[in-house]
């Protein structure tokens, strides 16, 4: 989230789509019903289902499933064909007047640089066009056909209200009346929320949908102010804290990122990742990158980091390509793959195609499962019945089962959708022998350095060096690495400005990753957490819920990173001069000498309005990007393209076999054989979940089993009378890669859209159900969905494919 | 049966101050009127938040022992926690359950193994376990690591052996973990942000 959890109540529109926080999010949702009932806020649902979000919504708008940039799309066709944006802010906080190089082009549904046999662009025109100075050239006057501004309008304005109804199927009358309440935003007396989670990130184009929802809130002046945003609501408790702890395979700690196997030289690489301001007085503040990875290299490796071997450079190993999940699985299907660790991740029913994962897992030498619950993972080697229906005397894998803790029996922090770290305490001892993840992580490090120290084998530098200071090796306890990753000073610090002020004495606790240095003299294990463990304590402990400023942001509750920001971009809530935009919601402004506020400043504090600088201090325009350069895979704007499983078959926005799903997206082989169309599976499906189930996990639970005990999927009505089906019926469900067999429920909540001229039906699949569990014994939903991500996260496309139905 | 002093005592200092018990109607005189205590009282109270969501409500978590050394405390109910400025005492219908979750039948509670090709789970020390996954790791890791790549450029990089990690694990148990693998070299490591 750009905005955090409370701060949903300051909004005037708050507008839910791509997920269902009713049911997803519940307590999180009362901010939205806050909204409402203290704000006067309009709720504005668009979903295909008319979900619990849409039952109290004040407009609910139906979609297709996949769908959401042509929606978003036309809004912005509307925001800019209507004027209704908020003109200062683009003027003085996007790219708007940014000149676009002479070579980047745009026809016929795909972007110049495409190269067809590679799935993929070649992206050196899209780009600016730079000055001699070294600088973006600009057009203030956005008269210049080039400038970023002309190009947006020039993009969206094919997306018209009769191409979002033809492509979503969402009466042209319910599209312009969602597009007015947003409109009703531009304004800065006024501010949108936006809300979206898994309905929009499970597509192969879903970063660039979100994208478009972040555009539209750019136009609108929405972000960096209160009640606004862009705001992603996380589905696990931790998944925001071990995305920033870098748990990915390109990423180190704090979106640093691991080298690729051509950055040989490590000036090189710092220097790519540190880049020079692109317009006069800019911040670019990752020009402190060196600062935050050489203090990483130091908290890992210690003495065996110095200047003179590059930080420990040749330790980090060096990417050949992506290792994605999806990646990881083909290779492992391949047989490339012998030995997998699975930590609280049951990834037989979490990626898709259960069928190609099973047998993936099955050429594994060693698979070790560590977890609280017995997975479907964990078991599946173990056949039940139609449900898992594999030989065991077949599987040559040898599967370790390693019991874990749950978060009542560890001390420990978890990084909520608000970016909040927050503490908490262990209440109960372990079931059985069952121990902590740092403990088994610990264990095996161990007796990996004493093998390597006795016997030596390959590269054994990292393994024997890596800094391991904790007061049980064996136990690294959560407060000393909680004090590791927040980073200390190696020597007293003085103050560079001045020399006579020492900042912290050696061994003491960083107050910030203000303090960090590229020279070796400061530890930190994670920069965007540095604050949250300094020499005053524990920060993320803290436990005052005063709200000094009535704008429900508690600062002193918790502790968010970074810096205990609550609001990113807030300098952007202030106008050019430093004044708050609406007085009313005032976040930071320019007092005359320094920036301050009821936040923490996302802002060079001591810099002069009249300097110029820009609020987006992490580009190096400066300024928030309608063009994306170079950043995403399938173009700098997004553009609408179908799931690969389309019910109609082409992509009306043009005409070009090459472009009607997303051209850029990686598909392996033998995956796009079994893509299935719509002549033999009809109807769009998509996955969801449900109040009483949290994904595979509560099907153990005994009761969230009574509450929700058996698999079920949604039909309309039209499609149930269609097929002969009532509800309560058992029906099969099939895709081209496998069925599923469960109870049907005929609804109202799912009806029959107009697309392209054909009738569309939905099947809304619920998840939670597998082989094991206290629930009924159910199939993994996950056997019908395709093997295709999002071109950027691969992020795997759960919420748009087709399926047949029948009754069984 | 009247409460002695000492048996106030021990219920005062059972985690709740001995002046709040009184506040709630719990004074030594009131407690005779009860048909029986009142659990919560003599019960140890944890904060903590739900591992569900990342809305993160905040969790009060209430166990029977008193935390001195041999006793194994056990948790005996879950609430919302009311000073918590989000969720406000409330939680949804996955969080009021997960006293279910914590005393789950299927929760794991030794190392076990399947052999190749068996049939069934065998029970095993975690010694037995950690040495055996440790040289497998090792095996597999000495035969496959890439120090250099086909152009001779240093490249450090294990691919044969991969780590999904957790998605409501704490960022200590995370920083751990994200430590060790990149020790090894491991590269085809990702957690369940993509999914």
């Amino acid at each position: 989230m750009t905005n955090h959890w409370v701060d949903i109540r300051n909004a005037d529109v708050v507008l839910v789509m791509g997920g269902n926080a009713a049911e997803a999010h519940p307590v999180g949702f009362k901010w939205a019903i806050e909204a409402k009932k203290q704000n006067k806020a309009q709720l504005v649902v668009v979903d295909p289902r008319f979900t619990r979000s849409a039952a109290v919504a004040d407009f609910y708008a139906p979609i297709r499933t996949g769908t959401d940039i042509a929606f978003l799309g036309g809004v912005i066709n509307y925001l800019l064909s209507k004027d209704q944006i908020h003109h200062e802010y683009v003027k003085a906080y996007t790219d708007f007047s940014f000149l676009v190089s002479p070579d980047y082009d745009f026809a016929d549904g795909l972007f110049s640089g495409y190269n067809a046999e590679k799935r993929s662009y070649d992206k050196s025109s899209w780009s600016y066009v730079r000055g001699e100075d070294g600088y973006v050239k600009t057009d203030p006057t956005l008269q210049d056909p080039r400038c970023v501004y002309q190009l947006l309008k020039q993009h969206y304005s094919r997306y018209t209200p009769e191409m979002v109804e033809r492509i979503c199927g969402t009466p042209q009358d319910a599209f312009l009346k969602v597009c007015a309440i947003m409109a009703s935003t531009a304004g800065p007396e006024r501010s949108m929320t936006i809300l979206y989670a898994l309905g929009w990130t499970q597509h192969s184009q879903g970063s660039q949908i979100i994208r478009t929802g972040a555009m539209v809130q750019l136009l609108l002046g929405n972000i960096g102010v209160a009640g606004g945003g862009v705001n992603a609501l996380r589905g696990h408790s931790n998944i925001q804290g071990l995305t920033d702890l870098g748990l990915m395979s390109n990423l180190l700690p704090g979106y640093l990122t691991l080298p690729g196997e051509k950055e040989t030289d490590y000036a090189e690489y710092i220097a790519k990742r540190a880049p020079k301001p692109m317009r006069p007085n800019q911040m670019s503040y990752w020009q402190n990158y060196e600062k935050f990875h050489v203090s990483l290299m130091k908290a890992w490796f210690g003495e065996a980091a110095t200047k003179e071997n590059n930080w420990a450079y040749d330790y980090l190993p060096k990417l050949d390509k992506a290792h994605d999940g999806l990646m990881v699985f083909d290779d492992m299907y391949q047989g490339k793959v012998n030995g997998y660790f699975c930590q609280g991740f049951n990834p037989l029913a979490s990626f898709p195609n259960k069928g190609k994962l099973g047998a993936a897992l099955a050429k594994l030498k060693y698979l070790v499962v560590m977890d609280p619950l017995a997975t479907e993972t964990s078991e599946f080697w173990r056949n039940f019945g139609e449900h898992n229906d594999v030989d065991p005397a077949k599987i040559g894998t040898t599967v370790f089962r390693l019991p874990t803790t749950c978060f009542a029996e560890e001390d420990g922090s978890l990084v909520n959708s608000s970016r909040w770290l927050q503490w908490h305490w262990q209440g109960a001892e372990p079931p059985g022998e069952a121990k902590t993840d740092a403990a088994i992580m610990a264990g095996l490090l161990l007796r990996l350095r004493a093998m390597y120290k006795e016997k030596g084998g390959a590269f054994p530098d990292a393994i024997l060096n890596l800094s391991w200071p904790y007061r049980d090796p064996h136990e690294p306890a959560p407060d000393e690495v909680a004090k590791e990753f927040n980073g200390r000073a190696l020597v007293d610090l003085y103050d560079p400005k001045d020399p006579t002020k020492l900042l912290r004495k050696a061994g003491e606790q960083l107050d910030g990753f203000a303090q960090l240095r590229d020279d070796g003299s400061t530890s930190c294990g994670c920069w965007i957490f540095s604050g949250s463990w300094t020499q005053a304590g524990n920060n993320m402990a803290r436990r005052d819920p005063s709200d000094p400023w009535g704008n429900g942001q508690t600062n002193n509750w918790a502790w968010a990173w970074p810096a205990n920001r609550r609001i990113l971009y807030n300098r952007a809530s202030a106008d050019p001069s430093g004044k708050p935009f609406n007085a009313k919601r005032k976040q930071v402004w320019w007092n005359g000498s320094a920036w301050v506020g009821s936040d923490v400043p996302d802002f060079k504090v001591d810099s002069n309005p009249a300097d110029g600088m820009g609020p987006f201090i992490m580009n190096p325009e400066g300024v928030a990007r309608f063009f994306a350069i170079d950043k995403m895979a399938e173009g700098p704007f997004p553009e609408h393209y179908e799931p690969f499983e389309t019910p109609i078959g082409v992509n009306p926005m043009n005409g070009n076999p090459q472009a009607v799903s997303n051209p850029a997206a990686r598909v392996f082989k033998g995956d796009m054989e079994v893509f299935g169309t719509a002549k033999d599976f009809p109807y769009a499906a998509t996955t969801y979940r449900l109040t009483e189930h949290f994904h595979y996990w509560t099907k153990h639970v005994r009761i969230n089993a009574v509450l929700q005990p058996e698999q079920f999927v949604e039909i309309g009505e039209e499609l149930a009378r269609e097929k002969g089906i009532a509800s309560g019926d058992k029906v099969k469900v099939r895709s081209n890669r496998g069925y599923i067999k469960a109870v049907a429920v005929v609804t109202k909540r799912i009806k029959a859209l107009n697309v392209n001229g054909q009738k569309v039906h939905h099947v809304g699949i619920p998840i939670h159900w597998g082989f094991t569990g206290v629930a009924r014994i159910g199939f993994l939903s996950n056997t019908l969905t395709p093997f295709v991500g999002d071109a950027n996260s691969q992020t795997p496309e759960f919420k748009s494919f087709l399926v047949n139905i029948e009754k069984l | 049966m009247k409460f002695t002093r000492r048996q106030f005592l021990k219920l005062s200092s059972a985690g709740l101050g001995g002046s709040s018990i009184v506040l709630m109607g719990f004074s030594p005189t009131a407690a005779l009127a009860e048909a029986r205590a009142y659990k919560l009282a003599r019960a140890v109270e944890t904060r903590n938040t739900c591992p569900y969501c990342s809305v993160a409500c905040g969790l009060l978590m209430y166990s029977i022992g008193d935390k001195s050394k041999n006793v194994q405390q056990d948790i005996i109910h879950i609430e919302g926690d009311p000073d918590h400025p989000v969720s406000r005492g409330s939680l949804c219908p996955k969080g009021a359950g997960l006293l279910d979750f914590i005393h789950s039948p299927n929760r794991l509670k030794y190392p076990e193994v399947r052999e190749a090709g068996s049939k069934e789970w065998k029970r095993i020390s975690w010694d037995e376990a950690l040495d055996r996954v440790a040289a497998l790791m090792k095996e597999d890791r000495d035969a496959n690591f890439v120090a250099q790549n086909a152009e001779g450029v240093t490249v450090n990089r294990w691919l044969t052996t991969g780590l999904l990690a957790a998605s409501a694990s704490s960022n200590e148990a995370g920083y751990i973990t994200h430590k060790v693998v990149r020790a090894t070299g491991m590269i085809a490591f990702d957690n369940q942000a993509r999914v």
